[in-house]
């Protein structure tokens, strides 16, 4: 079909979770991190998102890769429209 | 009080960076107005899924829930059991095939195919303007939460500008970003957009969620700080005194169940919409089942931190006296506002902005502002960075509502009212340039709704109640149609007109016990009163429910139905079942459905 939106979503997701690490691996130990119970959530959190971003990334590239290389699908246009 | 960095901006700025490159990217994929108004029918199910819980995560659902979850408990966890899952279920195994294989391009052309003419005109004039009020209701809540957070208003001191705009601001920027990303991609944008915001929320709730119930000692400590009627669901539920909602089980289930839920869940076409843009018919039918798998998980997200909100210890002013090496004797003093003083854990009390005092309940104690539960959590418990996560996910939950009323705006416009009594007989580049036009004609009536909301105060709730009596009765009629293939045309006009006078003139007669008639019913007079206005609400619905389906019986019955062979796929009894035996068992959409309503029962076994 057209854009697999796994790749423009994992990309960004995956660019969050650089910008939220790279934040908390440069503040860690800031008194900001008092009111998130001591916890560096910036550089934990961003690490998740990370990971989700670029699997989310490899699984729509894969894809694209394998619709590229399908036969078109049959589009469901078998019956004409009712009524109308 | 909110301190954004650049950081926090910098997240914003990349989310709506991917928003708008998205639309663009999508842009020359738009051929056909098939395309543009329906994302050419070939969307995954798994998208489609994901799309069909989202378009309904709006402002309602993320702050409402969380205020709904700070002033009754678990108990509105009955919002997804009772009213939603059933609902889900039964339009994706048993109303999807006619939805989707009647090939009809919106809901209202469903009605025209299977009733007749008025009743897909009385539907789709109903439906345009509710959901363009709906998508202005959208704007005002997310600039109004802007406003009360103070988002911008570091921004607007940085670049000179006045704060008064702040509101007028966030309208526009919102405003232009939706109808920037449907313009170029119509409804695939707004799907696509739609999925990108569900998983945006669950990352900026879930660790709001995660570091909320270790601060508050885990379920045992949450249990431990609020009234232990909040954390049961069912408990108590028999009767209406003995739950924090006020509702008798009948009411409960009737009303929220079978009657709200399905009304919204199996007629409105904001998520219909994303089902029938599925690529096949299997596809169409696991939609709505995909869909309510995340819808039962989601609880957690979005109900917990209202009940972690409450049960929170209130901040108080506290004055610290130190003594210094030198002997000097220090007060230090934590001012807390008498906002925050006076509400109940992170739940400030709504101040009367005249008197500067507290407002007061009936019974004389503060009146909390349950809207801010959510916002002040994420306030609360996030630094700066995943902060402005947070925020960027409480925006993109608005705009989904917004993105997805537009759509099915323009859709409805253009094919229902434009194309059938307008201009019929152009071409498909023509309609798809009007649906363009559509959507900008949209965007401007919903900002002028937003505008009217601030003049007007009492206009949302006006709006609610006015879609309340317009909803009720729809699910009877759709009901009819399918299963019934005796009813007419001439039936379901009537019964939806009967079942909305009933809706109206129940609220007319009926009273939620601490309210002032009005607003809140009883304007004609008042016949009996309601221990909460939920209660009214559920029982209205019956009401509007049962009288549709009545008149609706007995006028089709009075009048000639359509021959049988115009209604083959369009009513039960006329349908041949969809070719699902060819595929595994567990990939059927039955098992699918089995497996949804297991997982629901063990959930509501768990919470009892």
């Amino acid at each position: 079909m057209s854009l697999d939106l796994r790749i423009p979503m994992g990309l960004m997701f995956s660019l969050l979770g650089i910008i939220l690490t790279g934040f908390g691996l440069a503040t860690n130990g800031s008194p900001i991190y008092n009111a998130s119970l001591g916890i560096n959530v910036n550089e934990w959190w961003g690490i998740v998102l990370f990971v989700f971003g670029a699997t989310m990334y490899i699984l729509g590239r894969r894809g694209q890769k394998r619709q590229a290389s399908l036969p078109p699908e049959p589009v469901d246009n078998t019956r004409s429209r009712l009524g109308h | 009080m909110l301190n954004l960095t650049s950081v926090d901006w910098l997240i914003m700025l990349l989310y709506f960076v991917f928003v708008l490159g998205i639309g663009f990217a999508l842009k020359r994929y738009m051929k056909t107005s098939k395309d543009f108004f329906q994302a050419g029918r070939a969307l995954p199910a798994w998208i489609c899924g994901l799309a069909f819980i989202s378009a309904n995560l709006g402002a309602q659902e993320v702050i409402g829930m969380g205020a709904s979850g700070a002033k009754y408990g678990l108990e509105t966890a009955h919002f997804y059991g009772i009213g939603a899952i059933p609902a889900m279920i039964f339009v994706g195994i048993f109303m999807m095939p006619f939805y989707y294989g009647s090939k009809a391009r919106s809901v209202p052309e469903f009605l025209r195919m299977r009733f007749d003419e008025k009743t897909r005109a009385l539907n789709a004039c109903s439906f345009a303007v509710m959901t363009v009020f709906s998508s202005g209701i959208s704007m005002y809540a997310m600039a109004r939460l802007i406003q009360a957070l103070h988002v911008f208003d570091g921004l607007f001191h940085m670049l000179g500008w006045a704060p008064e705009g702040i509101f007028t601001f966030s309208i526009i920027l919102s405003a232009v970003i939706v109808l920037a990303y449907i313009f170029l991609g119509g409804l695939t944008s707004a799907i696509y957009n739609e999925v990108l915001q569900f998983f945006l929320i669950i990352a900026g709730f879930l660790p709001l969620v995660l570091l909320g119930l270790r601060n508050i000692g885990g379920w045992a400590g949450l249990k431990a700080s609020v009234p232990a009627a909040y954390m049961h669901e069912w408990k108590g539920v028999a009767h209406a005194s003995t739950n924090p909602m006020g509702i008798e089980i009948i009411g409960l289930g009737m009303g929220l169940g079978f009657v709200l839920g399905s009304g919204y869940w199996c007629t409105d076409f904001l998520v219909i919409q994303t089902a029938m843009a599925s690529k096949n018919m299997a596809a169409a039918r696991r939609v709505p089942l995909i869909a309510a798998v995340p819808k039962m998980v989601f609880p957690f997200l979005v109900i917990l931190p209202g009940l972690l909100a409450i049960g929170l210890p209130t901040p108080h002013t506290t004055t610290v006296i130190t003594r210094g090496a030198d002997g000097a004797i220090y007060h230090t003093t934590n001012v807390v506002s008498a906002q925050a003083e006076q509400g109940r854990g992170l739940v400030p009390a709504k101040i009367n902005p005249v008197t500067g005092k507290p407002m007061l309940t009936a019974s004389g104690q503060p009146l909390l502002d349950y809207d801010m539960a959510t916002p002040n959590m994420l306030l609360h418990f996030f630094p700066t960075g995943i902060l402005g996560l947070g925020l960027t996910a409480l925006l993109a939950s608005f705009m989904s509502g917004m993105a997805g009323n537009v759509t099915a705006f323009n859709t409805v416009f253009t094919y229902d009212l434009y194309q059938s009594y307008i201009h019929p007989g152009g071409t498909d580049k023509h309609y798809m340039a009007v649906g363009r036009w559509a959507t900008v004609g949209g965007i401007a009536l919903s900002i002028c709704t937003a505008y009217a909301a601030i003049s007007f105060n009492n206009i949302m709730d006006t709006l609610q109640l006015v879609f309340s009596f317009v909803n009720a009765p729809l699910f009877a009629t759709f009901l009819l149609g399918m299963f019934w293939k005796r009813a007419t045309g001439h039936g379901a006009f009537v019964g939806l007109i009967t079942g909305t006078a009933a809706a109206m003139l129940h609220h007319g007669l009926t009273l939620p016990i601490e309210a002032n008639p009005g607003i809140h019913g009883g304007w004609i007079t008042v016949v009996h009163h309601y221990p909460s206005d939920m209660a009214q609400n559920f029982w209205g619905a019956i009401f509007a429910f049962s009288a549709n389906f009545i008149v609706t019986v007995i006028v089709s019955l009075m009048t000639k139905a359509k021959p049988e062979s115009e209604l083959v796929g369009l009513v039960h009894s006329l349908t041949p079942k969809p070719p699902s035996e060819n595929l595994s068992w567990w990939r059927r959409p039955e098992a699918l459905a089995v497996g949804v309503l297991l997982g629901a029962v063990a959930l509501n076994i768990f919470f009892y």
